[in-house]
């Protein structure tokens, strides 16, 4: 049992904070967004430089040999910065899904040019009517000859805007919800027959909806069997946003104290008043029971423990209800300015409720942990 | 970081284990295990059991005979202790007025009541509130008037837990009642309570119980050597023993046992009726609780953690007591909300030892309600939760 991380861990830590403190404010954050791509080449240039974006991949891989704890570690201060840049999708998402599962031949392609920051991807995990259920699968994949033709609709899928390489599991047998007979495909994003409608999320983030009609594709992985690699980055996703979550709720419980000194009604700080401050000190209380949750289970997913999924959902639903809670009073203490565009609350708190409604919300995962 | 135990740690669990299963007198866990109320010999017995093996002061430095574990062996012993349904230790020696002896008492003072307490041969009890003085605590007004080599003391002492078993009450009294600040002037003072003077009332609780008393001071001698520390701090240690309490406060492990045993009764029929696992509400609640109390846990973990780094138990360790009373208490009406019906028979005589009749309910079934409405105290007693976060609001956010 040990809380403290490891001499790699926080030089890591160190190194980010010092980019955050240094490189990326607010402001360059909101600049970053609303720019075309929706973040900066430059800024991804340097994550690829400074090897952040080599993190959660094996040494073979071309990677940094980390783990869940090195991951939190990174995505829990790309919460505190509010982090815009395409992370989640290019390395958790579609990394996740090619570390897993393609040939040695297919990361030499893709695998190495995301972690050397030269491809955008993304995994399509989503299709409309599915809602959190990850084999709710429609999407077809069909033999051509030798050739694999898709047609069917994915919505959200993160970085869908940019991405050059899209994976998109499709249903090569079985019915909907089958976790059987669901493979994985990489598609290009000029291919023909591929439609991508692109959209901004209201977190400064962006992704689209993908109509296939006969997209040739090729195959990730056996045929049939790609569920478990889809399931196992999902998951190591869903872990990953919870400590990012941990991160913008730590930033806006101290910006709401701070606050809560300096704004003065009444003739005195508004921090004065017990009716707030209690609201503040249950604010603390959830960010330190998030926190350990968070812990617990990165350490269980680290060790690979028999409950490492039931951790995960027992996180996600904490961000999912006490993270929300925290958001919604942290706007609330700042009154009319937690509400104002202008204002970064507003934008921790819009992330914090994006986080809140990917990968399963609250109730999906009490759900799970219910059964 | 990582979760999981070294072989050492492991080994000492086994040793743990082992001991409760075999060493560890067995009529008291069966008395546990039925609800079957512990009398004072049953607890004295209990905690002599663990004195024997050198476990009963887990906290306690390795000097005054206290077991010098690492957070990590305490976290484990307290699991085991609670996994073998072991009675929970008195609190007012062991961890409260013991602490306060060997950090602020004079070397008699240790020599005198440091092996009675962890050898618990003499029962103590806490005397903090007042009727007037809840918590307002340092509005107290009991006084300790010096007069010549002894104290006399004059007031009333409430909420006195098991006070009815005790031989020693610890106090705080006023000394001085000329100082700028009202925490100044009062005074950490131990007292005799067959001294002429004492008297102990009972209060029964809102389930029928008699657990707390009224404790009466009327010109009870109390010699100058029984106080501890400095005239006039006595504030200062009984706050460091607050912070002790609290940290203990939070009853992780036991809450483990209970929520772990409710779930196995969930999965079960109970008079034929449908397993209460197939009730959808009612396991989302329960998982609801887990996911805290696991939060719970790891919170405490870290703050023992910090502990173990050279920094003292403070104020944060006011969020444990919070937390822990409030997981608690959504374990007891989980119980009570099983039982159904059930949980009304106010039959409390069937659990007495020599009860002949026919019981109502299976197993402590009707002692559910009993149980909520008794640990209704927990967010009320030690500070309450309000007052936990007024402490919480000045020293750790600032405010």
């Amino acid at each position: 049992m040990d809380f403290s991380l490891n001499e790699i861990q926080l030089m890591l830590a160190d190194s980010i904070d010092k980019f955050l403190e240094n490189d990326y404010d607010f402001d360059t954050r909101q600049e970053h967004a609303g720019s075309d791509r929706g973040y900066s080449t430059e800024v991804w240039q340097t994550f690829a430089e400074l090897g952040w974006t080599a993190v959660p991949f094996s040494e073979e891989d071309g990677g940094f040999d980390g783990g869940p704890i090195d991951l939190m570690v990174v995505m829990e201060r790309f919460g505190r910065g509010l982090v815009v840049e395409p992370y989640l999708a290019n390395i958790v998402l579609a990394g996740g899904i090619l570390k897993r599962a393609a040939s040695a031949e297919q990361k030499a392609d893709w695998l190495t040019s995301i972690i050397g920051g030269e491809l955008q991807a993304a995994l399509a995990f989503v299709e409309p009517q599915g809602r959190y259920d990850l084999s709710d699968i429609t999407t077809t994949a069909a033999k051509d000859g030798d050739d694999w033709v898709l047609s069917g609709h994915k919505g959200y899928v993160l970085n869908g805007r940019n991405a050059d390489l899209i994976v998109v599991p499709a249903r090569t047998s079985g019915d909907r919800r089958d976790e059987d007979g669901i493979s994985l495909f990489a598609v290009r994003a000029d291919s023909d027959g591929l439609k991508v409608r692109d959209y901004p999320t209201v977190d400064g983030h962006q992704a689209a909806e993908l109509e296939l009609e006969g997209v040739s594709a090729d195959i990730i992985g056996a045929e049939g069997e790609g569920f478990a690699a889809l399931q196992a980055t999902i998951d190591e996703a869903t872990l990953a946003v919870c400590a990012e979550a941990v991160g913008i709720m730590q930033v806006m419980k101290d910006k709401t104290i701070e606050y809560s000194k300096n704004r003065v009604q009444f003739g005195v700080p508004i921090g004065s008043f017990q009716a707030l401050q209690h609201r503040m000190v249950d604010m603390l209380t959830d960010c330190e029971q998030a926190r350990s949750l968070l812990m617990w289970a990165t350490m269980v997913n680290a060790a690979e423990q028999d409950d490492a999924r039931r951790a995960i959902s027992a996180i996600k639903y904490k961000i999912g209800t006490t993270g929300r809670r925290v958001g919604e009073e942290a706007v609330q203490l700042h009154g009319g300015m937690g509400v104002t565009w202008e204002l970064d609350i507003a934008h921790y708190f819009k992330r914090l409720i994006a986080i809140g409604q990917i990968f399963g919300n609250a109730d999906w995962h009490l759900d799970i942990l219910a059964a | 970081m990582k979760v999981t135990f070294s072989a050492d740690e492991l080994a000492f669990r086994d040793e743990v284990r082992q001991f409760f299963a075999e060493a560890y007198p067995a009529d008291i866990l069966d008395k546990n295990n039925r609800g079957i109320p512990l009398t004072r010999d049953d607890m004295i017995r209990s905690q002599k059991a663990l004195h024997d093996k050198g476990w009963a002061g887990v906290n306690w430095p390795v000097e005054y005979g206290g077991t010098g574990w690492t957070p990590v062996q305490k976290y484990i012993f307290a699991i085991e202790m609670a996994e073998a349904n072991v009675p929970a230790m008195v609190p007012f020696g062991l961890s409260m007025v013991g602490p306060v002896v060997y950090t602020f008492g004079d070397e008699a003072q240790k020599e005198r009541f440091l092996p009675d307490i962890l050898a618990s041969d003499v029962w103590w009890c806490q005397g903090y509130s007042e009727p007037g003085s809840g918590s307002d605590l340092a509005s107290l007004k009991t006084r300790a008037d010096l007069a010549g080599d002894h104290y006399i003391v004059n007031g009333t002492k409430t909420w006195t837990t098991l006070g009815q078993y005790a031989d020693w009450i610890f106090i705080l009294a006023r000394t001085n009642t000329d100082v700028a600040r009202r925490q100044e002037g009062i005074s950490f003072l131990l007292v005799d309570m067959s001294t002429p003077g004492v008297s102990v009332k009972p209060i029964i609780t809102i389930e029928g119980d008699h657990e707390v008393n009224e404790v009466h001071f009327e010109n009870v001698k109390v010699p100058i050597g029984n106080l501890v520390g400095e005239e006039g701090k006595g504030w200062t240690y009984g706050k460091v023993l607050l912070q002790h309490e609290r940290a203990n406060i939070a009853g992780v492990a036991e809450s483990w046992y209970r929520l772990r045993k409710l779930k196995e009764q969930a999965g079960r029929s109970v008079r034929g009726a449908e397993p209460l696992s197939a009730d959808r509400n009612f396991m989302r609640k329960l998982a609801e609780v887990e996911v805290e109390l696991r939060a719970l846990e790891y919170t405490e973990l870290r703050t023992l953690a910090a502990v173990a780094s050279g920094k003292a138990p403070g104020p944060e360790s006011s969020i444990l007591k919070i937390k822990g009373t409030e997981v608690q208490q959504a374990i007891d009406a989980l119980y009570m909300e099983a039982a159904g019906y059930y949980a009304l028979p106010f039959v409390q005589a069937q659990y007495e030892p020599d009860f002949a009749g026919e019981p109502v309910g299976e197993g402590a079934e009707t002692q559910t309600s009993l149980k909520y409405f008794n640990f209704r105290k927990a967010s009320i007693y030690g500070g309450s939760n309000e007052i936990q976060k007024n402490i919480i609001s000045k020293h750790v956010l600032g405010l």
